[in-house]
């Protein structure tokens, strides 16, 4: 998916002054990329130079910063984002079969987003529901005992059909 | 104990040292020199590479001796079967993640990597494994990067923030998978690099290295239908020396013209009578704008670092600058017309090769304001001084037993006042000697303008010229001149002319001077005053020591060029500049 080239909203923009008059402006970088990954998903390379230019911080350490972080995503993500829980008590309960179902169906890799832009698949180290295990969380929606049988009726709930 | 002084042991050996000394300073000054690799004396402390590990009484681990600050009764060994051992391990991890092509690597034989690696005792691969793999970017026609080289000690990062003030690189990403780049891993040439080469200056390994020009060159010298000239810079006579084992401040300028002759060039000739050209062309200018108060202070343009910095950086001092071309593009101009046409040669047979101290001139010959009116540039090929010696060597040239030579006439002839642009404040001196004439009317009492010599980073004057004062600004690192270009954008000081060089130093500091000899290293000081003498007591020896006065130069006018700043010299000597994207944080 393109990154759309629009500016950062009005209100982004304005937290960032607020960061910027405060005494070390420059430490809320983080808290930044933070606040427009929440609102986005990901962080498009033109928000990262709109952020240097605000801040005054060169726009190679803005990226280095943010490429440092596992946390930060620099790709668009999915309509509806798919986490497969990965914590001890998941896998050994399949969350690994369940995982390559996901694959397979979507046809995608652990970290990318389908085609049509609906499904993004990530997974988590541990989301602390172990007693459900294994977890599948869909958006803020989460689904417990997950089997790779069962993964087709989830999706099915968000749009996707085997035919399609 | 003395007030600020500390007793500690070093090796067995008492000694007093300075509060706030490293031990690796305190050891420096005892004569112990312990390995290091990341650290630069004139960059912010890192302790990345942990070479410089000393074992400290005390301490469960050892210490970094770049970082570690003395103390009363500090009791440090540098030396020992352990401290032996790590170092060679960081050494043999190092190479275990970096190319095994040191005979056919660009810094073979000059590279503090292998030289430490040797020093150190490391005669196998021990620990064969996983390499990282990065594609080289030579995007830019100045710098070229290659990750795979870089060992991630952070000079170059440190260099293009601290001294350049650019803040073009970054480490990127982290681990294994960590790399040196510009913001988004973009191309060098869609960065806001400046094309300065201090980065490969500083550089321990070929991780940054310049866009060579020597095979170019070599082609066109075994081609029978092309005329080859070169022209070499001022700073050049001054460090071309270093390449072939002679100490740092040799004037070498008749060796370095027979070495000319010896590899194959046709003519050679002086970039310093350009830079006298430059001085008239750039004073009628500058009294122009005087008479009129407009677009003052005047900034000079001789430096292409600065040129790029302008443009990316300060877009808003663009009507500042002189619309000069480089003494370089001046010179390589007018050998493709004045000489062309005075020797009966087709100018688009001639194959001018410049010798510079600079990487960015790599980039200034290639923008398409220096292209003929038929369409190639008219400078062809620009060498560092380092390609320089590797190309003599490489044909032959057995530099130290020369006889000296004389460059070709005309454009061969320079005034002392050319020789000082290589230097931080020459082109200010070479234009007062100048200005002050021609304002006047009457001969300058001095020509040694002490105010503005020296290798500080920013100087400041104001001079008597007839009846009125002239403001002077000079800055050379291009951090020390946001502080002028600062005060310029603010109108918070009246200069009437500045000088602006990208590199510390001015071009003796240049980033494609030779790497320095053992012992010596770049940006220090002491290295790029002892070049600069060089360059003043050239320039003391001459008789004819002011642009104006050089005879060829009137000539030039009298047969080709008509007037200072006249229509045919806006034509061939004048250039425009442009705001670049993206644009820098300053």
């Amino acid at each position: 998916m393109k990154a759309p080239v629009e500016r950062l909203p009005e209100d982004i923009v304005e937290y960032i002054r607020q960061c910027c008059a405060r005494r070390h402006g420059e430490s809320y970088l983080i808290a930044v990329l933070q606040k427009i990954q929440n609102r986005f998903g990901y962080l498009a390379p033109e928000w990262m130079n709109q952020v240097s230019e605000l801040m005054q911080i060169p726009a190679a350490r803005v990226t280095g910063v943010a490429t440092f972080y596992h946390f930060f995503s620099f790709k668009p993500k999915g309509q509806h984002r798919l986490t497969i829980c990965m914590g001890t008590a998941c896998f050994v309960r399949g969350a690994g079969k369940v995982l390559d179902r996901l694959k397979e169906l979507l046809k995608v890799e652990e970290g990318e987003t389908t085609k049509d832009g609906r499904f993004s698949l990530e997974c988590a180290r541990c989301l602390g529901a172990c007693a459900l295990a294994p977890v599948l969380v869909v958006d803020e929606k989460v689904y417990g005992n997950v089997t790779p049988d069962s993964v087709p009726k989830i999706l099915g709930q968000y749009g996707w059909n085997e035919k399609k | 104990m003395e007030k600020g002084k500390v007793r500690l042991t070093i090796d067995g050996r008492e000694t007093v040292a300075t509060e706030g000394m490293t031990i690796m300073q305190a050891a420096d000054a005892m004569g112990i020199r312990i390995p290091r690799l990341c650290y630069h004396p004139q960059l912010s402390l890192l302790g990345a590479c942990r070479i410089c590990i000393v074992e400290v009484e005390g301490q469960r681990n050892p210490v970094a001796s770049c970082a570690f600050p003395v103390a009363e009764g500090l009791k440090v060994r540098t030396s020992s079967p352990l401290l032996r051992r790590v170092r060679r391990d960081i050494v043999e991890l190092l190479l275990d993640n970096h190319p095994q092509d040191c005979q056919t690597c660009e810094r073979d034989g000059n590279c503090e990597l292998q030289k430490l690696a040797y020093s150190l005792g490391v005669r196998e691969r021990l620990f064969a494994g996983e390499r990282k793999r990065f594609p080289v970017d030579s995007s830019s026609p100045a710098v070229i990067r290659n990750p795979e080289k870089c060992i991630l000690c952070g000079r170059c990062v440190r260099v293009c923030e601290e001294v350049q003030g650019v803040s073009n690189l970054s480490q990127q990403y982290r681990g294994f998978t960590c790399f040196v780049a510009p913001a988004h891993n973009a191309p060098m040439a869609e960065s806001v690099c400046i094309q300065c080469g201090q980065c490969i200056n500083v550089c321990p390994t070929a991780a940054f290295v310049e866009h060579s020009h020597t095979d170019e060159v070599l082609e066109a010298l075994a081609d029978p239908n092309r005329y080859v000239v070169i022209q070499a810079a001022p700073s050049i006579r001054a460090t071309v020396g270093e390449g072939f084992g002679y100490k740092p401040g040799t004037p070498v300028t008749g060796k370095m013209v027979t070495a000319c002759r010896l590899m194959g060039f046709k003519k050679v000739f002086d970039t310093n009578f350009g830079a006298d050209l430059t001085i008239i062309e750039e004073s009628a200018e500058f009294l122009r704008r005087l008479e009129t108060g407009e677009r003052l202070p005047l900034i000079t343009s001789c430096s292409p670092g600065w040129i790029n910095f302008m443009e990316h950086f300060y877009p808003e001092l663009i009507p500042h600058a002189s619309t000069c071309k480089s003494p370089m593009s001046m010179l390589s101009t007018l050998i493709k017309t004045y000489f062309a046409q005075k020797a009966g040669i087709d100018p688009q047979r001639i194959y001018v090769v410049a010798v510079m101290p600079c990487t960015a001139k790599k980039y200034e010959a290639r923008r398409p304001e220096h292209q003929a009116p038929w369409g190639s540039p008219y400078t062809d090929a620009v060498l560092t001084t380092r390609e320089f010696i590797w190309l003599a060597k490489c044909l032959g040239v057995d530099f130290q037993n020369l006889p000296d030579g004389e460059f070709d006439s005309p454009m061969g002839v320079a005034s002392g006042a050319g020789d000082i642009f290589g230097a931080t404040g020459g082109v200010m001196e070479a234009a007062l000697r100048t200005a002050y004439e021609k304002l006047t009317g009457k001969a300058c009492p001095t020509l040694d303008f002490e105010q503005v010599r020296g290798v500080k980073g920013v100087k400041e004057a104001s001079l008597q010229i007839g009846e009125g004062r002239i403001n002077v600004g000079v800055a050379n690192g291009l951090s020390n001149a946001k502080r002028l270009l600062d005060a310029i954008v603010a109108k918070s000081k009246q200069f009437h002319i500045v000088e602006i060089m990208a590199c510390p130093g001015g071009c003796v500091g240049g980033g494609g001077q030779p790497y320095p000899p053992e012992g010596e290293y770049v940006l220090d000081s002491a290295l790029i005053r002892a070049r600069a003498k060089a360059l003043y007591t050239i320039d003391a020896a001459k008789k004819l020591r002011k642009s104006h006065e050089n005879p060829e130069i009137q000539q030039l006018y009298r047969e080709f060029l008509g007037e200072p700043n006249g229509p045919r010299s806006h034509e061939l000597l004048h250039t425009k500049y442009s705001a670049k994207l993206p644009r820098g944080v300053k």
